[in-house]
């Protein structure tokens, strides 16, 4: 989320009609559908939903709402009336108002984590923890600490948050509050101790020259004591006088810049209070030169390009530590790095897209040959997914990793139209682990959620969805999913305005039973959907049959050999296993067809793999 | 693909907070223990304030990118390349909206969007003669002038020189804001100033780099 972005799409906008009859010429139109006229409401607002149902929806916490916090930006019409009324109050014929109560997004629910059987919900004004183990979420902790954007992410007992925002204060305080403040700034990550949600403590806060927009949990390869923390910033450099490490400028005059970095900060977990930066690395250094302005200068590419910033920073990183490598959405640039040694990570490769106006997220498939990218077109303030607004702008850019490179193959924009009162553009998802296909869930604000299958990089397309009306029919107000997770066989989706919900994937033509049954039983202890894992599926019924399932759908799968995996698996199913017969079947799968397309080439191996496995149990 | 089954239903499930709810911790600094408060005051902590500061610093920067306009207007007349027109017309549109932005800023907050000490809060340009720019790195009444006077290769020179500098002025406006550990602390600010920072530092190297060809 960010409220400057829209400065640069406001300045685009004289452009954007330009823009999208290029766009456009090369890839659909999106069109309306079931979700996009839905009746308006905070409370009340229209639903639709395709292979989704709603399980729980959960107004804000206590401390963490009012109404007359909601903000969307100016409409034309209240620009002009409300400089009519200054003009008025300066010539002494009208009185002023009052100043608006809140600051744009003082109470947005932002993004989320999951351990030990609790839903950690980040906020701007702190966060809030729900206990999940029954299906309904039940609140039992709330901690207000404002500073935006409350960014999460735990580790046993530590809960990490970032803060960027100016007014973040070493103690949690508020200039104005009542009580004792503390004059002193904070912006970087805070560590909390949350092992007595009776008595949760501040225990350490890492200062840095940016703040801290996004972190990333980065464990160490070697050291099970050591956790690392990519920091991305994002925010003006704060000054030498207030944080001695830090200098503004572009590296030709400071080469000291604290822009062109991120930072790792080393926490040691047996001394978590002495968490400390312990590099800023150059990542976006010229290979070659060794300049540190080394990508993505800034601008626009061609005419109808989409304007992006320089890239001095990045907005999110993801890491997948089995593979060794990150993937940062950085600005004007996607990036893959080798983080083998997370102090010091390495850029293998980038990417540049003239479609991309802010790369701002990036999942790997479980395969980790796979990259979705987010661009937050309009920073998640505008109404990005109108008719008018082209198909590959404000959406996912799916590339692949070939030979250690990032090669860009498609966009996936939520397909459906939505309306100018209804902020929309890609936002965070993470992967839901069905055998065989990636699959991602994800944030649209209010576009809704939507799953899209990446499973042909090339051909992207919506599996599910879940879509509420606008807040208001008239007027934009900001709010929406800001992100939507798979945690432990439900989707949770945290909600800027509204609060959370809890979603259940539902069976159908593009999902099956077995699908979702094999994904629901992948469990984590702990989950920080920007430190992916590697799901493991065990042999099972269910996941045979998902690949099954996944081969008819494609006619990937000659009928009668289809019909044998079908037997196999209902006999497995009623607990009989025929080991001669799924040593055989194991054998006939492994003939994969010259023609047969990767994914199921992928499929029939993996299945013949099982039959294997299943064919030799003692 | 289909949607055969999508689902229309207009219900509420807003579960109603009900019974017990747990106490709403506000930490203290590292190492300190936490206060428990109540849901007003905890809505309380979200809000933030501004000061003169902060509005003067938005009064001074509108008249600062009035400026800028009016020497992109120039252009359409008087350049020759289509390269710094392309560049002019992008930084007069980013300069518009943000006029824009820092307008309604003021208007909702019914402060005057006219700085009432057009000179003041620049300690550097205390000395105004009848040249003076108005604020850090405007162009002079007489920079102004033989800019619109130039034509050609010439304007462009003088224009990209000029952007240059009045980018810089920004800049160092926006310095001199966060120099003041009072101000910048209202989020819109801070991420606008953020933004002044970004864009016009990225405007400069392209400007350098455009004029260093001509």
């Amino acid at each position: 989320m960010n409220i400057r972005s829209l400065l640069l799409s406001s300045a685009a906008a004289a452009t954007v009609l330009f823009g999208a009859v290029a766009a456009q010429a090369q890839s659909p139109a999106v069109g309306p559908d079931a979700r996009s006229a839905l009746s308006a409401g905070l409370r009340d607002a229209g639903q639709a939903a395709s292979g989704l149902t709603l399980e729980y929806s959960v107004a804000p916490a206590p401390g963490f709402f009012d109404p007359d916090s909601l903000w969307g930006p100016p409409t034309a019409e209240e620009a002009a009336a409300m400089r009519a009324r200054a003009a008025a109050v300066e010539a002494g014929t009208a009185q002023p108002l009052p100043a608006p109560k809140y600051s744009p997004l003082a109470l947005a629910n932002s993004d989320m984590a999951m351990s030990g059987g609790r839903l950690f919900v980040g906020n701007f004004n702190g966060f809030n923890a729900y206990d999940v183990t029954q299906g309904e979420p039940e609140l039992v902790l709330s901690v207000v600490c404002p500073g935006g954007q409350g960014d999460l992410s735990i580790h046993g007992n530590l809960l990490f948050m970032s803060v960027e925002q100016n007014r973040g204060r070493l103690d949690c305080s508020a200039r104005g509050a009542e009580g004792d403040v503390n004059a002193e700034r904070f912006r970087g990550i805070r560590i909390f101790d949350i092992s007595d949600l009776s008595a949760p403590r501040q225990i350490a806060a890492v200062q840095t020259c940016r703040g801290s927009h996004t972190h990333t949990q980065v464990p160490s390869p070697t050291d099970p004591n050591v956790l690392y923390i990519y920091n991305s910033g994002t925010s003006s450099v704060r000054k030498s006088g207030e944080l001695s490490i830090c200098s503004d400028g572009e590296p030709g005059q400071n080469a000291e810049t604290a822009l062109y970095s991120i930072d790792v900060i080393k926490v040691p977990l047996n001394a978590p209070e002495q968490a400390a930066i312990v590099s800023r690395p150059r990542i976006f250094a010229d290979r070659e030169t060794g300049e540190i302005a080394g990508l993505w200068k800034g601008g626009r590419y061609g005419v109808a390009g989409q304007e992006s910033g320089p890239t001095n920073q990045c907005h999110d990183i993801t890491v997948y530590p089995e593979m060794g490598l990150a993937a940062g959405a950085c600005s004007g640039n996607g990036i893959l790095l080798d983080i083998s040694d997370p102090e010091h990570p390495s850029r293998v490769s980038e990417l540049f897209d003239p479609d991309m106006a802010y790369w701002h997220s990036a999942t790997f498939n479980a395969a980790g040959d796979k990259i979705l990218f987010t661009d937050e077109w309009g920073g998640g303030v505008g109404a990005r997914c109108r008719a008018q607004d082209p198909a590959t702008w404000g959406a996912d850019l799916i590339a692949t990793i070939e030979d250690g490179r990032l090669v860009g193959k498609n966009f996936f924009k939520l397909p459906s139209v939505q309306t100018a009162a209804e902020n929309c553009v890609a936002h965070n998802g993470s992967l839901i682990p069905v055998p065989g296909r990636d699959l991602m869930v994800q944030a649209w604000y209010q576009g809704g959620i939507s799953i899209v299958d990446f499973t042909d990089p090339a051909k992207p397309f919506e599996v599910a969805y879940f879509d509420r009306g606008p807040v208001d029919a008239n007027r934009m107000y900001v709010a929406g999913h800001w992100s939507a997770y798979w945690f432990n066989g439900r989707i949770y989706a945290s909600e800027i305005a509204r609060g959370l919900d809890v979603l259940r994937l539902q069976p159908g033509d593009n999902l099956s039973a077995a699908e979702i049954a094999a994904a629901e039983r992948i469990m984590a202890e702990t989950i920080n959907p920007q430190t992916q894992t590697r799901p493991v599926w065990e042999d099972s019924p269910d996941v045979a049959q998902a690949y099954l399932d996944q081969l008819a759908r494609s006619n990937g799968i000659e009928a009668g050999l289809a019909g044998r995996v079908r037997t196999a698996v209902e006999q497995w199913r009623g607990g009989r296993v025929d080991k001669a017969g799924a040593g055989e079947l194991s054998r006939a799968l492994a003939v994969i067809p010259e023609n047969a397309a990767k994914a199921d080439g992928a499929r029939l191996k993996a299945l013949s793999e099982l039959f294997g496995r299943l064919g030799q149990r003692g | 693909m289909s949607l055969t089954t999508a689902l229309l239903v207009a219900a509420v499930i807003a579960a109603p907070v009900v019974g017990q709810t747990p106490p709403i911790f506000n930490p203290g600094a590292p190492g300190q223990g936490s206060r428990v408060v109540s849901a007003a005051e905890a809505v309380e902590l979200s809000r933030t304030g501004y000061v003169d500061a902060d509005v003067r610093f938005m009064q001074h920067m509108i008249v600062h990118h009035t400026q800028a306009v009016e020497m992109v207007a120039l252009l359409e007349s008087r350049g020759a390349s289509p390269l710094v027109r392309r560049l002019g017309e992008r930084i007069g549109q980013s300069q518009a909206a943000e006029m824009a932005l820092m307008q309604e800023w003021l208007g909702s907050r019914a402060l005057p969007t006219a700085a009432a000490d057009p000179h003041a809060g620049h300690a550097g340009h205390m000395a105004m003669g009848a040249d003076a720019p108005l604020m850090p790195g405007m162009l002079t009444p007489a920079q102004m002038t033989a800019l619109a006077a130039a034509s050609g290769p010439e304007f462009d020179r003088l224009f990209l020189q000029g952007m240059i500098q009045h980018h810089q002025g920004a800049l160092d406006m926006v310095d001199a804001l966060l120099d003041d550990p009072q101000a910048g602390e209202d989020p819109t600010i801070s991420d606008f100033a953020t933004s002044v920072n970004a864009d016009q530092s990225a405007e400069i190297l392209r400007m350098q780099s455009i004029l260093s060809e001509l």
